[in-house]
């Protein structure tokens, strides 16, 4: 009798955004949790088909799939489709530890010429160019909440947040992006 | 608000991102199930609360996650270096500590006011 | 409506000022409407009518006026409002840009601004000087809660407080640059120019609306051959080009605090008649720079003499300010009382203005020479060697007293305002914020910056720079950049004083203010030194001097000259309060910026969270989680509620939202061995497939958290913990795994959002749940309680516990997130049609209770060791170590009679004892009574028909059966000492 679930995301239906920032609920993604020592991150660099960064702060995009850099031996990896990440992990026959996050997170892809100023309206990292280039990645609070934020372009950001927190987290871009265009 | 460097992150991040551990360099001893009842109250209970350099324990836990060691003023309330969890107690530079000493002389502490009108 | 001198003024003088004749707004002040120019402040509006009298000070109710025509002003403190919940109470008149349709009040009067009942206060002074309060308010001590504090609190506080919510809203925003330079006037503007040229980025903020800072009332100064004033408004307009420079106008560089982060906060809407609905009141910029430039300028000060509080005295400088800049003259006989040269030039502008200097008096003998010739060739009276000793008029200044220096012979002169000078304090509020360490200048009076904390300078008149090229020169360098701007002042100036002047000095009684706003006078900080206090920190908590919402600006240096005269003591040696932050007064709204309504705290839903509410939900928060707590039919209150879902449940079957469990994933070959280092339990010893309760305790010993650990295979362990404790419980892992187990090969993940959790619980759960679940024999033999395994629901991927807090046959369903809500939608309608219900964490609470489970953090308080709460046999005899071992063997936590966790049933079955209700074996013995310990947890079970409870009871488990009393306010209620399992002791319902 059992028919299949059907999925609910988180933030469906919510809108945002001002006339310089564009904010919006991205897809749904398939994310993995995972760590590795030094010595076996080529091992699973080539399982995953990305490279994981080792630089601090920085991403790596290849093959639909983007590996973040979260600490000295975690990366946070993010396939957009609902590809096979854990079974990948599983056959890279090196030490690791993955774990499925992709419910635990979502993501909302902020952009425009006022995303940086309404990131920063809840996140004190130093968001210009400079210090925060395209491809660059860092957890960090947003408000009262963590997120890990990826600049995916000049003026697009990726910040996924744990599914609990995007209201609040969408709340609050969109605060930041009202000021933002001021 | 304290701006820390996280050894593991390589950059200044704003004390948002980080939480306060406690005093550093307090090994946990690897008998402890044989340690005596002093030995126990020394490792657990007693911390030194020092008062200028001290060194401690930070968590980048909104960052990397990582654990870290911190050399502090507490007088200034500056960092004076960091550096990552295992290494052993890292003296400070000698040009932070002399920043640091000529801070120290330049706040004015409640101990100084309260001291120069007993 | 034309702007024409009659409408917006009398006092407007025809071609001077800077603004806008043709543009007015329209305003009210205590009811009367007047008409001013876009630009004005309220002051200068007020002025222009010849309005003088703004407000009464705090302690006497004496009239007062405009001081200043800044931030500084201690006296003109207004009620500014455009309608009820858009009321400011305090609000500076000298910094209040007039808006069309302002509605201001004066404040601390009553019936009337001119007639004040509080004057009285005046009359009967003596009673009210320094230390009064300490002294008269001591004694009798019961009168303070009825009498005197409720008489203080009236009284204390200018204005009132709106009793609406704020309607406004506020931004605040995170920035990050190079150089942060404070203040726009012409050292600031030259050491952006400067820092700008290096490609730096750069923000200059000024709290003024226009940059310019001393140039707004320095009509004479050139620079780069232009106005000063206008080449200011050019230096702006080529910097905000500059795709490297913001500049802030309106914005307060309220603190500076460590590691180079300044909070600021930007005035968006307080001068627009109609703001825009998107537009926040006020921005806070929270700003990490790596190099700060101060750039703050400097504070006049006023002369300290008799009388020196009446309205129509103010600053030379302000009256300078007001002339050319507001194009309103402050009198039309004005009065000078200076020590310093800058208040010629005061005098010079107004003359020039066409107002007539009844004198000036100067108690130099010896005043600038350029300055003194320029008097003379204008025809203005100078009196050197003079003081004024005294002032007359009620509401406004009409006359002051001259006499020559250390003479007798007075002699009255008509004026109707009187500005004066005692020089320059420089602005080192936000240098001695920083740390930074002063150095007294004994030359010139002041304190000025001399060792720094931060990677910050000081240049221009806040360093004590006084010379123009040299100040523009200190600019360049700051900047870092090279750029040419060449300056020159008409005059140099000289001179200056701090303490009282002649005729308020130590052998007199009279009012001769040093703190405006306070109302501290000479004679009040001379009774505090002899009464003992010697250092100036005690100084000023005494006699309130500078601790009034302008923090001093004016009265702290001649309070600490005043101090240092009868202490017979260096300046330096008296010493200087420390300046903290904030620099003026920031609104609450500002520093609470968004964190109001929705986005005061993070409200966590669970992905059913909708379905709950559907189905007629109560929440409860626990943490930042919403949680459905009961689940009411119509017309039913929280008790029938609760009976009926503990009835249902434990007849049928009920469904309840676990989702909010903390749960971490703990992966790699090591995960068992890691486990038994945070566990009291043994976990190798836990096959895959299996799941079980642990309890982990800290280094002291006592339970820390607990939950149910599944092994999904050999390196993978499901964890999970209480609801509250998910991220410290993480926290305190990470902290082991990190710092004292790093060999070990294993990994932490947090997981808790991962997955949806929904508990079928009742006789009936696996016939609920039968249909849904694929891949899995979860028959009682092949899936027996506490087995957990990995398997597809609704052909999603799950992971099955089959586990109970209810002891109920029991099953947990993790499904991943997104599919939460349909899988209990259709996990519901199955139990729905069998008789099941919804249940929330009431319910769970109360059947947990039934059995005896614990809940950490309600039965447990931080000093509960496992054993201490029944649990003992979670504590592994084998092992060697785990965190809380050698905690465990503490004398303390072995010796007899600790408080255990029992059981209490009341005599009285209907009794329902409060939670946190002491315990005593004598309910009749004297107080204080011996108390045994608290009731931890009381609830009405339905199922049993009577009440239950648990709670600590010291020896517990040695009193089984004893009658023990749990006195109450109005009644003693008797208890008898039970085991903690009420319901199925057996245990047998669980393994259905």
């Amino acid at each position: 009798m059992a028919e299949l679930a059907t999925r609910s995301l988180p933030l469906s239906g919510v809108h945002g955004g001002s006339a310089i920032v564009r904010l919006e609920p991205a897809a749904p993604a398939t994310r993995i949790s995972l760590r590795v020592r030094a010595e076996d991150v080529p091992a699973l660099s080539s399982a995953l088909g990305v490279d994981l960064p080792m630089k601090p702060k920085t991403s790596v995009y290849a093959n639909g799939r983007t590996a973040l850099w979260l600490g000295p031996d975690e990366w946070l990896v993010i396939d957009e489709g609902e590809s096979g990440l854990m079974t990948a992990a599983a056959n890279s026959g090196a030490l690791h530890s993955a774990t499925d996050v992709s419910h635990r997170n979502t993501a909302i892809l902020v952009s425009g010429a006022g995303a940086a100023s309404a990131i920063n309206g809840g996140c004190p990292q130093d968001l210009s160019l400079d210090a925060f280039p395209v491809g660059a990645c860092s957890r960090t609070l947003f408000g009262k909440v963590e997120v890990v934020l990826l600049r995916t372009a000049e003026d697009a950001f990726r910040m996924e947040v744990w599914r609990s927190f995007s209201d609040y987290a969408f709340g609050l871009l969109s605060e930041g992006a009202r000021d933002a265009a001021l | 608000m304290l701006l820390i460097h996280c050894p593991y992150c390589e950059e200044d991040r704003s004390e948002l991102e980080f939480r306060w551990a406690g005093e550093a360099h307090i090994a946990r001893p690897e008998n402890i199930a044989a340690i005596s009842d002093e030995e126990f109250a020394e490792f657990f209970f007693l911390r030194n609360n020092e008062k200028g350099l001290t060194y401690e324990r930070w968590r980048h836990i909104h960052g990397c996650g990582r654990f870290f060691n911190a050399a502090r003023d507490t007088v200034s309330d500056s960092f004076l270096m960091t550096y990552k969890a295992g290494l052993p107690k890292q003296p400070v530079p000698v040009a932070e500590r002399f920043a640091a000493i000529a801070e120290e002389t330049s706040v004015e502490t409640w101990e100084q006011t309260e001291g120069d009108a007993r | 409506m034309s702007g024409s001198s009659n409408t917006t003024g009398a006092f407007r003088i025809k071609g001077a000022g800077r603004h806008t004749p043709a543009r007015t707004a329209r305003f009210t002040f205590d009811g009367k409407s007047y008409t001013a120019l876009e630009g004005d402040t309220v002051a200068s509006a007020l002025l222009a009518h010849g309005v003088h009298l703004l407000g009464r000070s705090f302690k006497y109710h004496r009239p007062r006026g405009i001081l200043t025509a800044g931030p500084e002003e201690p006296n003109a403190l207004l009620d500014v409002s455009r309608g009820a919940a858009r009321r400011q109470p305090n609000v500076r008149a000298t910094v209040q840009e007039v808006f069309d349709g302002a509605k201001i009040a004066s404040q601390n009067r009553w019936p009337s601004l001119s007639f004040d009942i509080g004057a009285l206060n005046d009359v009967v002074s003596p009673f009210f000087a320094a230390g009064f309060y300490y002294k008269t308010f001591m004694w009798p001590r019961e009168a303070w809660h009825k009498i005197y504090e409720p008489i203080i609190r009236r009284a204390a506080g200018l204005g009132v407080a709106p009793t609406e919510d704020d309607p406004d809203h506020y931004a605040s925003r995170y920035v990050h640059c190079d150089v942060l330079i404070a203040g726009a006037g012409v050292a600031g503007l030259t050491a952006a120019l400067s820092a700008a040229a290096t490609g730096q980025k750069v923000i200059l903020v000024d709290e003024q609306p226009e940059v310019g800072g001393a140039l707004h009332y320095d009509a004479s100064t050139m620079i780069d051959g232009q106005n000063g004033y206008d080449w200011a408004q050019a230096a702006a307009a080529k910097l905000k080009a500059m795709p490297n420079v913001t500049v802030l106008t309106r914005t307060t560089v309220f603190g500076y605090y460590n590691h180079g982060f300044l909070g600021l906060v930007e005035r968006v809407t307080d001068h627009v008649a109609r703001p825009g609905r998107d537009a926040p009141r006020e921005r806070l910029w929270q700003v990490r720079t790596k190099r700060t430039i101060l750039a703050t300028g400097s504070i006049e000060r006023h002369m300290v003499f008799a009388n020196n509080d009446r309205p129509g005295i103010m600053l030379a400088s302000a009256a300078r300010s007001f002339l050319n800049h507001h194009g309103v003259a402050v009198g039309k006989n004005v009065g000078v009382y200076t020590a310093h040269d800058s208040a010629y030039e005061a005098a010079f502008d107004l003359k020039r203005a066409g107002v007539s200097i009844a004198a000036i008096v100067d108690s130099r003998d010896k005043p600038g020479e350029a300055v003194l010739a320029e008097a003379r060739k204008l025809g203005i009276d100078v009196l050197t060697g003079h003081a004024v000793v005294d002032t007359a008029g009620r509401l406004r200044v009409s006359s002051m007293t001259v006499a020559r220096n250390g003479n007798f012979d007075r002699r009255k002169i008509k004026v109707d305002a009187l500005i004066v000078s005692a020089g320059w304090t420089p602005s080192v509020h936000l240098f001695s914020q920083s740390r930074g360490k002063l150095k007294f200048d004994e030359a010139k009076q002041r304190f000025v910056p001399d060792i720094y904390a931060q990677n910050s300078v000081s240049i221009g008149a806040c360093n004590g720079t006084d010379d123009l090229p040299e100040l523009i020169d200190e600019a360049i360098t700051a900047g870092g950049g090279s750029v040419v701007v060449s300056g020159e002042n008409r005059f140099d100036w000289t001179g200056g004083m701090i303490g009282a002047a002649e005729g308020a000095g130590p052998e007199t009684a009279v009012k001769a203010f040093v703190d405006f706003q306070h109302d501290v006078t000479a004679k009040d900080i001379r009774l505090a030194v002899r009464e003992g206090m010697h250092s100036i920190e005690h100084i000023k908590r005494f006699t309130t001097n500078g601790m009034a919402s302008d923090q001093g600006k004016l009265s702290n240096m001649h309070g600490l000259a005043i101090a240092a005269e009868m202490l017979g003591r260096p300046i330096p040696q008296v010493g200087l309060t420390t300046f903290r932050a904030p620099y003026t007064p920031v609104t609450y709204g500002t520093l609470v910026a968004h964190s109001r309504g929705d986005l005061f705290d993070p409200a966590r839903k669970t992905p059913m969270h909708d379905l709950e509410a559907a189905a007629g939900a109560e929440f409860e928060d626990v943490g930042n989680w919403k949680r459905a707590w009961y689940f009411p039919n119509r017309g039913e209150t929280m008790h029938e509620a609760v009976n009926r879902e503990c009835k249902t449940v434990r007849d049928i079957g009920g469904v309840f939202d676990a989702s909010t469990l903390g749960k971490i994933e703990v992966v790699g070959p090591d995960a068992a061995a890691f486990l038994n280092l945070l566990y009291t339990n043994a976990w190798d010893t836990l096959k895959p497939g299996k799941s079980r309760y642990g309890i982990m305790t800290r280094e002291d010993g006592f339970i820390y958290d607990d939950g149910v650990v599944g092994r999904l295979a050999e390196d993978r362990f499901h964890v999970t913990t209480t609801t509250g404790g998910a991220p410290r419980v993480l926290h305190h892992m990470e902290d082991y795994l990190q710092t004292e187990f790093p060999h070990l090969k294993v990994w932490l993940t947090s997981t808790t959002e991962q997955w949806a959790v929904i508990a079928v619980q009742g006789p009936k759960a696996r016939e609920i749940i039968q249909p849904f679940v694929e891949g899995l024999d979860i028959s009682g033999e092949a899936f027996p309680h506490m087995s957990v395994a990995e398997c597809t629901v609704m052909g999603v991927p799950a992971r099955l516990f089959r586990m109970s807090f209810t002891g109920e046959l029991g099953f947990e369903v993790n499904v991943p997130a997104d599919y939460g809500a349909d899988v209990w939608k259709a996990i519901w309608e199955r139990a729905e049609s069998m008789g099941a219900c919804l249940y929330g964490t009431e319910t769970m609470h109360v059947l947990r209770a039934e059995k005896g489970y614990i809940i950490v953090g309600q039965d447990t308080d931080g000093t509960v060791t496992p054993d201490d709460a029944g649990y003992g046999w979670a504590v592994s005899k084998k092992k060697t170590d785990f965190v809380g071992i050698r905690g465990l063997k503490r004398p303390d936590l072995v010796r007899e009679g600790r408080k255990q966790l029992v059981g209490l049933l009341t005599k009285d079955p209907k009794e329902v004892l409060e939670e946190g209700g002491q315990i005593v074996a004598d309910p009749n013995q004297p107080k204080p009574m011996t108390m045994l310990g608290h009731v931890t947890s009381s609830y009405w079970s339905e199922n049993l028909g009577r009440s239950i409870a648990i709670a600590l009871v010291a020896g517990g488990r040695a009193r089984m059966g004893e009658t023990l009393y749990v006195p109450m306010a109005d009644r003693t209620i008797a208890v008898e000492v039970t085991d903690m399992v009420f319901v199925d002791k057996e245990g047998g319902r669980i393994h259905g």
